[in-house]
């Protein structure tokens, strides 16, 4: 985890703290298309700027490539493919988050990585019944925050599309 | 010391700890039958390891426990704290022994009969016995054996190589200072060396060491002591080397970073120090490299010494063959097979080969043979293991199952033979008559079959009853090195397996390699062969902006073959299937270590893996088989597949390769392809007449040439040339063996690949019939017909070698009419007799009628019952199941291959390959002669 870098000012120690008492959680934050999504931080291995990713033909078209992270590859996912958003501009340059998925790593690519949450329990709620299928498949639930909505990924959904194509 | 025995003390000393910790682990748990499985195993291979390295004390010990250990395992014995201190007392003599023998590469003589009749008190289930045995010193015959060797050889301690270590002296010792007592003193000053540690160098003495004095001392005070060999060499965790590997990777590319950027830069003061981090990284890297490959001969090292020792103490004569021994395999890997092999090599000359006399009056050659092979095949490592032995006997296997009540008799009538074979894996299974010190108990399999599966591998066997049954354990190359060939292709790069690389051929452009277009499918002619070309480009979507199927991709094939472009093809070789890839350039080779790609990305066919480059890229690998089997079914692929499966069927069935020619007359002629061996233009000036027939010098040697048109007349032909002289004729070149002949034409028109209909005529000589082909009506020529022109005893030969016997009979299996026609003249002028029937029905037909043959040849293909379906049938049926059964045809892929080879087809043939039909068909019929 040497590659992340929380954008707040707490130390790690502190969002270890906090998660341990169970009231709050901490989440990686992330931009796709102006919506804030969020990643359990233990879940969570490295964040990338851009990469250079190589293209794997004949893949499903939500995965954008691979790259070499220190000498293992992931598989590089475009996150706005996935949830069936257009593709980002060409000039605008993706972040990623790198994810360990059955001792494979993944890496999210997302329009922008945000700081990290520590939201509360309590501020939870379930995915609404007209949220857009893909993204109820995607999402395990939304936190309430203050002025904003974050919808929780669920890792192992985001990178199953490849069964469901396949099938 | 010896490798084997260094290597037995590393291996049992590292066993023996495991046993400890999980003894104690069965005794809180005594139901887990999963660890008296693996503790049973444990016993088990040291005791097997003791038996062929000739150490009888270890093995008595250890069969002892491992007697009572059966009992706990079948349920006959409770697993007790008395029991397992028993055992444990057992382990402990075990672990004494080893370290004698670890000091004197010899066993301490003497016996433990004491904790032996204890063993097989509780064994026999004599609980009383037992309990009170409880407390048996398992020392005593230990400690009265130590005294022996030390009286038989009183050598003085300052000969050894190693003096032992005082048990408080941390320094190395001083062997100057050492006084010399003889072995008989050190006996009576135990305490000072009662913990010998061979300094990391075996003795080279067969001197016992006084350390004995001290090992044979009162056992309650002397705690065995860690072995010194297993010390010599230490064990890494394979993630530990995975986590080297990576950084090893991480500084080369740093590394080659900063070689660019001093590349820029001239006279720098960074040149010399770069030089040697240069050096240095390679040969870290290297040395990473080399810490997990090795070659499986490794593996292999101790079994020609265990074949000895077996064949001695089982009386028979084994051979054993060792192939493939170089082929390097991923040192995890190799750990995990290790014991698997010896396992079931084990279990060959136990089980497989037969006693001399049993041999001798099965008609077999009186030494048995075991033949190891291993070879990479399609990103695996196979490892076959093969006996010529008695194969496994369906109906021991049927009994055992209901006896152990695997399987009811019903469930076994509704198996093939082959699903009924495969109970040999389960745990607790053996057919061993009896439970001999080498093998019979039922371990061994399940423990080789676990092991495979573990490191994501297959064991398959096959077995014919009195023949010998054959191993395939195949493991996937996850972790192995290979070198791969680096191309580009749209600017992307892929990586191709070097095995499967024949050639690299220029093309288009200014080459003298063409790419021409055959109904928009591009072929090459090489060498005048004509290779079926596939564009990466167009393979892989590569162009496509989005990868929606069917989206436009530019063709290179169609840019190569107008020679507006200039590009590469890699021959690649896939079985008998040669094809050319296009790409648009050729990079180095590289050594590769193969990743498997993302799960969510198996399903991708055309990619076998993924890799890291050195330069720090990741570049996917190519399967050619994953893109044979996609060029095979190109033209077919916008079609639905279920909808279609009848279709393609047809459609590949007769799909054959023929060459179209014009002689004698405009229509067009044809001739399959694989019959002729190469096309020649010859000038006619040079042929010659001789005996009355035309002769041309070609290769050194006079070849005869038949003109397909009877009233072609050389001397008419050459005048009606003109002025140049240079008159030419294209030749077809047919080569049987060392002769070959020509067939003149008038022009080669085309190579097409298509679904053929032959009508028949066969009214013509030298014409088997005519077919539509390219849309024009084709006579399709009799090539035997030509032959047998040129040479009147083209097969005479062949015919005489079978003279002397009995025509062997076949029976020839396949719906299409041409092939038949093809082939039934082929074999018969080869010395067969030949039956002809169109479908497996007929065939079967037959059988239930009572005839026989001595093999069959079928084609997988056929409407109705297909040729994997026949085979089943012919192996499931009395009559015939000892009948070889060879299959042709059209199409072969390592997957047909496999399914052919476990439905019980001896062997596969392309069809149209006449020369390998033969020679596989005399094989064939000589080994099932032989078995016979």
């Amino acid at each position: 985890m040497n590659a992340l870098v929380p954008a707040t000012d707490k130390s790690p120690a502190r969002l270890a703290d906090e998660g341990r008492d169970g009231q709050t959680v901490d989440y990686v934050t992330m931009t796709v298309a102006d919506q804030l999504f969020g990643i359990p931080v233990l879940q969570v291995q490295d964040i990338l700027g851009p990469q250079r990713i190589t293209k794997i033909p004949l893949a499903p078209s939500e995965v954008a490539g691979s790259l070499n992270l220190r000498g293992r590859i992931v598989t590089a996912v475009d996150v706005r493919l996935r949830l069936g958003l257009p593709p980002r501009a060409a000039d605008t340059r993706a972040m990623s988050i790198v994810v360990d998925h059955g001792g494979e790593l993944y890496s999210l690519m997302v329009d922008s990585v945000g700081e990290v949450l520590s939201v509360d329990a309590k501020d939870f709620d379930s995915n609404p019944a007209t949220l857009d299928p893909v993204w109820r498949e995607v999402s395990s639930g939304i936190y309430r925050l203050k002025g904003d909505l974050l919808l929780v990924l669920e890792v192992a959904n985001l990178i199953t599309f490849a069964a469901r194509d396949a099938a | 010391m010896d490798d084997l025995l260094c290597e037995f003390l590393t291996e049992t000393s590292e066993n023996l700890s495991l046993l400890d910790i999980q003894l104690v682990k069965l005794e809180r748990n005594p139901n887990d039958p999963e660890l008296l499985d693996n503790i049973f195993r444990l016993v088990h291979t040291i005791k097997g390891t003791c038996g062929f390295l000739g150490l009888p004390r270890l093995e008595a010990v250890a069969h002892a426990g491992e007697n009572v250990l059966g009992k706990f395992r079948d349920g006959e014995l409770d697993v007790t704290p008395q029991a397992v201190t028993l055992i444990l007392s057992s382990l402990d003599t075990i672990k004494r022994i080893i370290s004698t023998l670890e000091a004197t590469e010899e066993e301490p003589a003497g016996d433990d009969a004491t904790l032996i009749a204890a063993l097989n008190a509780m064994a026999s289930g004599d609980a009383a016995d037992a309990s009170a045995e409880e407390d048996v010193d398992p020392a005593a015959g230990d400690a009265a054996a130590i005294d022996d060797p030390a009286t038989d050889d009183a050598a003085p301690i300052a000969e050894l190589e190693a003096a032992p270590e005082p048990a408080d002296a941390d320094a190395m010792p001083d062997f100057d200072t050492v006084d010399a007592p003889p072995v008989a003193e050190a006996d009576s000053e135990p305490v000072d060396l009662r913990e010998p540690e061979s300094l990391g160098q075996p003795l080279a003495t067969t001197a016992p060491p006084p350390a004995l004095a001290g090992a044979g001392d009162p056992v309650e005070q002397t705690e065995p002591k860690e072995s010194a060999v297993a010390n010599q060499s230490i064990r890494v965790s394979v993630d530990l080397l995975e986590n080297l590997m990576t950084m090893v990777s991480e500084l080369v590319l740093t590394r080659n970073q900063l070689l660019q950027i001093l590349r820029s830069q001239k006279d720098s003061d960074f040149d010399a120090p770069l030089q040697r981090l240069n050096h240095v990284t390679s040969e870290l890297q290297e040395g990473v490299m080399k810490t997990r490959m090795q070659p499986i001969g490794n593996a292999w090292a101790k079994l020609p010494r265990l074949i000895r020792d077996l064949s001695h103490e089982l009386g028979k004569k084994i051979d054993l063959q060792m192939v493939g021994a170089e082929t390097e395999l991923d040192r995890q890997v190799l750990e995990l097979i290790k014991d698997p092999l010896t396992h079931m090599v084990r279990n060959s000359a136990d089980h497989g080969i037969e006693p001399i006399d049993e041999r001798s009056a099965a008609g077999k050659p009186e030494t048995g043979r075991i033949r190891l092979n291993a070879y990479h095949e399609g990103g695996h490592i196979n490892i076959e293991i093969s006996d010529d032995g008695r194969g496994l006997a369906i109906d021991k296997i049927n009994a055992k199952a209901i006896a152990s009540g695997v399987a009811t008799e019903a469930e076994l009538a509704g198996m093939s033979d082959q699903q009924i074979q495969q109970f040999i894996f389960k745990a607790g299974f053996s057919t061993a008559a009896q439970v001999t010190s080498v093998s019979g108990r039922g371990v061994g399999l399940d423990v080789v079959r676990t092991n495979v599966e573990r490191i994501g591998g297959t064991i398959e066997l096959k077995s014919t009853e009195g023949r010998g049954s054959t191993f395939i354990i195949k493991i996937p190359l996850t972790l192995a090195i290979v070198s791969a060939l680096v191309v580009e292709s749209s600017g992307e790069r892929f990586a191709i397996p070097q095995i499967s690389v024949v050639e690299l051929v220029k093309a288009g452009g200014q080459s003298e390699h063409a790419v021409e277009l055959v109904n928009g499918a591009p072929v090459l002619r090489l060498r005048s062969r004509l290779l079926p070309l596939v564009s990466l480009r167009s393979l892989l979507k590569l162009n496509a902006t989005d990868k929606a199927p069917g989206g436009a991709t530019a063709d290179d094939a169609s840019e190569l073959a107008a020679e507006s472009t200039e590009a590469f093809i890699v021959v690649a070789q896939v079985g008998t299937y040669s094809f050319g890839i296009i790409v648009d350039r050729v990079f180095d080779t590289e050594e590769i270590v193969v990743k498997p790609v993302a799960p969510i990305l198996r399903h991708i066919e055309m990619f076998s893996g993924n890799t890291i480059l050195g330069d720090g890229s990741v570049i996917m690998i190519l399967d050619p088989n994953g893109i044979a089997s996609a060029t095979g079914e190109i033209s077919l692929a916008d079609k639905a597949e279920s909808e279609d499966q009848q279709r393609r069927q047809a459609d590949t069935k007769d799909r054959v390769a023929l060459l179209l020619f014009r002689a004698a007359g405009e229509s067009p002629k044809a001739v399959p392809l694989a019959l002729v061996a190469r096309l020649e233009d010859i000038e006619l000036d040079k042929v010659e007449a001789a005996n009355g027939q035309y002769v041309v010098q070609y290769r050194g040697a006079l070849m005869p040439l038949v003109p397909f048109d009877p009233t072609f007349d050389l001397a008419s032909t050459i005048a009606g040339t003109g002025e140049d002289g240079t008159a030419r004729k294209p030749v077809l070149v047919f080569a049987d063996g060392d002769r070959s002949m020509g067939l003149i034409v008038d022009e080669i028109v085309d190579i097409v690949e298509q679904h053929m209909t032959v009508e028949l005529s066969g009214d013509s000589d030298g014409v088997l019939g005519s077919a539509i082909i390219a849309g024009k009506a084709t006579e399709v020529v009799d090539a035997g017909h030509f032959l047998t022109k040129a040479y009147p005893d083209w097969f005479g030969a062949r015919r005489e070698a079978h003279g002397e016997e009995v025509a062997h009979r076949i029976l020839l299996v396949d719906d299409s009419p041409f092939f038949l026609n093809m082939l039934t003249p082929l074999l018969d002028v080869a010395g067969y007799r030949v039956t002809a029937v169109e479908n497996a029905g007929e065939a079967i037909a037959l059988r239930d009628a009572g005839e026989q043959f001595d093999i069959i040849v079928s084609d997988i293909e056929m409407p109705g019952m297909d040729g994997f379906e026949f085979a089943q049938a012919v192996k499931d049926g009395d009559r015939w199941s000892q009948t070889p059964i060879v299959a042709l045809s059209s199409h072969t892929t390592p997957r047909d291959l496999d399914r052919g080879r476990q439905v019980g087809f001896t062997d596969y043939v392309a069809k149209f390959d006449r020369e390998a039909l033969l020679t596989t068909l005399s094989q064939t019929l000589t080994d099932a002669r032989g078995a016979a």
